[in-house]
């Protein structure tokens, strides 16, 4: 069963990274990024009960990429909100200045 | 290498990675942006059933609430804070769609080929005790406590960070 989870984490990687690739919304570039941190999740439950040493370390590790995950999107939100405020837009490709 | 015998395990796991693929395409092909949180959302539940499949309950009520819950809902809450009416005409970028498109394609090609090719060792027979929440917790408060406790500064420290960066600020 370990390459079936293994190639499914695969996929939703592949399908995040085009996402926050090509996506111009930032939001929607921000869901490509969680889905991108969900498949290396799925990897680690996977491995922590069909690896080599089945433990729980992987899902101790998998909580705190979670949370880590959760800190970042409401920064990242909070700093889509002042970007919005200070330019009028939430495109990505339009965020092409450091200096405000 | 493809002869999966029709388990139980191996169906369940096949409905949710439909379910999880067909969000994530659609997330990726839908036009409104609250549709394609949506879709996201249902990714999070399918994930929280294949952590079940996996024997990690306490991951999969985790995700539950945080990804399925709070990360969606906060995700539609910057879609109303930055939206402004209509969505505007977008100009087109053929070229740069398919170079990601391409990149993502060949990740993917380059992953598969590790993973259908590498000789995963058979698991050893472990048996974490009945209760994997419990275990879990008397790991977290024992081996990973300076983590666990750095994770709780970190959390703090992000979430009074956005809301100084979030606040309106004084003329």
């Amino acid at each position: 069963m370990l390459p079936s989870y293994l190639t499914m984490a695969a996929i939703l990687f592949c399908i995040g990274l085009y996402g926050a690739l090509a996506k111009r919304n930032a939001v929607i570039v921000l869901l490509s990024l969680e889905l991108m941190l969900n498949a290396v999740n799925l990897n680690l439950v996977a491995f922590s009960k069909y690896g080599a040493v089945p433990s729980l370390t992987g899902h101790i590790f998998s909580i705190f990429t979670i949370t880590v995950a959760a800190a970042e999107a409401a920064v990242a939100v909070a700093v889509l909100i002042a970007l919005f405020r200070a330019r009028g837009t939430a495109q990505t490709d339009e965020f092409n200045q450091l200096r405000g | 290498m493809f002869n999966i015998d029709l388990t139980g395990e191996f169906l369940a796991f096949f409905v949710f990675a439909a379910f999880m693929v067909g969000g994530a395409v659609l997330m990726i092909s839908l036009e409104k942006v609250v549709h394609m949180v949506l879709s996201m959302a249902a990714v999070f539940l399918g994930l929280a059933g294949m952590y079940v499949l996996l024997d990690a309950e306490l991951v999969a009520f985790v995700q539950v609430l945080i990804y399925a819950g709070a990360v969606s809902i906060l995700m539609v809450f910057g879609i109303m804070m930055t939206r402004h009416g209509a969505e505007r005409e977008e100009p087109a970028r053929p070229l740069y769609e398919t170079l990601a498109a391409v990149g993502a394609l060949c990740l993917f090609g380059l992953l598969f080929y590790a993973i259908r090719t590498t000789d995963m060792p058979a698991a050893q027979p472990f048996d974490p005790g009945e209760d994997h929440t419990l275990a879990i917790g008397e790991l977290l408060f024992t081996g990973y406590l300076v983590p666990f406790e750095l994770l709780s500064v970190l959390l703090t420290v992000a979430f009074i960070g956005a809301v100084a960066l979030a606040k309106k600020e004084e003329e």
